[in-house]
């Protein structure tokens, strides 16, 4: 398959980068790149074979339910851009 | 043209864990602003998630209670999109393989039952909140919730009513409190609900287009929203409209569903499985051991109720409305061993006054061995129901008993022949208009003449014999 470049808009502004007109063709061919990559994969006859979800064949590990983090909120908010009365400001998200 | 309408309900289920689904942050509600939020929360570089067990085993508490398959193999997913209260820019969820799917859930609207489909119940870890107000045009990002283990339990479209919805929530609302995996707090978010609502012209087999009403944190909002929403959907196909899937916001103060964005603003989420988590297995033993201390769920014990006590469905439905509600009743059923009678005070009386004072049965005043004392004085004819009342009342303000009551304020039912024939021949001494009017045959009963019996200061006849006796002295 091969991307257009209104297809490589809309990728680049789903993840929020901003990419410029001038940009496009290049990031393009680079993302084609990688499509023709999973092309050669999925040419691979995988009958029969259980998805992985994983690279690597084992299960997750567990841990008990005991709150062990304390509050470090100062730390976390003195390298904050803005902060007022224990919230993190940021620009307005609703109009 | 009639139409019918087809729900399907999605519920945020917060789970009670003591700690978050991916750290070691406290869930508890309340604290100050931020004071929960770990590295993990606000998504600082190089932070791994690591899952809850005790998570992972309420959902599977729930799987076996909705009679559903548990996924021994099941997978986190990554959920995609940019918003201020998740800083990761991706939801951790479950997309192809949930913990939980094919389950089943019956619920009770008035005399009927009927058996919703469960889709399946995936675990997810919950947002932070945004404040919009107050901070000169900015948004105050709160993440104390971020991170709060979620259980979303999505259903088919198998309800065709407002009032289907909403008992289908309750009942879910209780099941999961009732298994102690939620703490069912509705105001304070712990139990959410998404309505996806259509309607089709009555017959036709293909469902129509689907409007979702998002976060409704009542049953009242959960009813007006759909009934709103159904309206509007009728009213617009009527006028010629075309319904556009969307996503609507239901605003309390007006009543109305208003559009928050439409299909073509859609999110497309970009679901992957998460690479920083395994998959999660479960083993056999350790859904046996689950199993093994399940209590008695709300659907067993209303069969249970029925087949047992003789009580009607709707009646064990109200009375297996909590585990403590039902534990209550039985004891009282027990105890007397009046099983209608005690439903009866228990779903009447006791309900009435409870939820005048906006209590529940945990602090009701009168202990289930004290209502029993008083539903087996009234099923061995000492009370009748209008004494029974008086003793009632003064048992909701006292610690006595009902039989120290009844000796304190004599209010033993007379039911001795020659006492009751007695006054019923002072009244009728004293009534000679009404017993005129009874023998000109204006009533059918000598009621007016039973009813000053009764309300004799000395009026504690037993009512039936009143009646019989002054029939005999009348005719």
């Amino acid at each position: 398959m091969s991307l257009t470049h209104q297809d490589v808009a809309r990728i680049a502004k789903l993840a929020r980068i901003a990419v410029t007109d001038a940009e496009i063709e290049a990031v393009g061919a680079q993302l084609n790149n990688i499509f023709g990559l999973i092309a050669q994969m999925q040419a691979v006859d995988t009958d029969g074979i259980e998805p992985m979800a994983h690279p690597q064949d084992v299960s997750l590990r567990l841990r008990d339910d005991v709150v062990t983090e304390s509050d470090r909120r100062e730390a976390f908010q003195a390298i904050a851009p803005q902060v007022e009365n224990g919230l993190f400001l940021v620009p307005k998200v609703i109009e | 043209m009639k139409w019918e309408v087809v729900i399907g309900l999605e519920v945020h289920v917060q789970l009670n864990t003591a700690s978050k689904i991916f750290s070691g942050a406290s869930t508890a509600f309340g604290a100050a602003p931020n004071t929960q939020a770990s590295a993990v929360e606000l998504a600082f570089p190089g932070v791994l998630p690591v899952l809850n067990r005790a998570a992972v085993d309420k959902a599977i508490r729930l799987g076996l209670a909705l009679d559903a398959t548990i996924n021994q193999k099941n997978v986190f997913a990554r959920k995609n999109y940019f918003y201020p209260d998740l800083p990761k820019g991706y939801q951790i969820s479950q997309m192809e393989l949930p913990i939980v799917e094919h389950g089943k859930l019956a619920i009770q609207v008035g005399d009927e039952e009927k058996v919703i489909r469960v889709t399946r119940a995936h675990l997810e870890e919950d947002a932070g909140k945004s404040l919009h107000e107050d901070f000169q045009g900015m948004t105050g990002i709160d993440l104390n919730r971020a991170g709060t283990p979620l259980l979303e339990v999505v259903s088919e479209p198998d309800m065709r009513s407002p009032d289907e919805a909403v008992a289908y929530a309750r009942t879910l609302h209780t099941l999961v409190t009732w298994l102690g995996i939620c703490d069912g707090n509705m105001q304070e978010g712990s139990f959410r609900v998404d309505a996806n609502v259509s309607v089709r012209p009555l017959g036709q087999e293909a469902f129509g287009t689907r409007r979702e009403i998002k976060n409704l944190n009542s049953f009242r909002f959960l009813q007006q929203a759909i009934e709103y929403e159904i309206q509007w959907q009728i009213d617009t196909l009527e006028d010629g409209g075309r319904v556009e899937q969307a996503t609507v916001l239901f605003d309390p103060d007006t009543g109305e569903t208003r559009m928050m964005r439409s299909k073509e603003d859609a999110h497309d989420y970009r679901y992957f499985p998460d690479p920083d988590l395994l998959p999660v297995r479960i083993d056999s033993a350790q859904i046996d051991a689950i199993r093994a201390e399940m209590p008695e769920l709300p659907g067993q014990m209303k069969a249970r109720f029925v087949a047992e006590f003789g009580v009607s469905g709707y009646d064990a439905g109200l009375l297996t409305g909590s585990r403590a509600l039902a534990a209550y009743f039985e004891t009282v059923a027990r105890a007397s061993g009046q099983g209608k009678l005690a439903a009866n005070w228990v779903n009447g009386e006791i309900a009435a006054r409870l939820n005048r004072d906006g209590k529940d049965i945990g602090d009701c005043p009168i202990s289930a061995e004290r209502l029993s004392g008083l539903v087996v004085r009234i099923a061995d004819g000492t009370l009748s129901s209008k004494l029974a009342k008086q003793v009632f009342e003064a048992l909701w303000d006292s610690e006595l008993s009902a039989d120290a009551i009844i000796e304190r304020d004599g209010l033993k039912q007379v039911s001795d022949v020659g006492a009751i024939e007695k006054m019923v021949l002072d009244a009728i001494a004293a009534n000679p208009k009404a017993v005129e009017e009874f023998r000109a045959g204006k009533e059918k009963a000598p009621n007016a003449l039973a009813g000053q019996v009764l309300k004799a200061p000395t009026g504690k006849a037993n009512p039936a014999q009143v009646q019989e006796i002054l029939k005999q002295k009348l005719a």
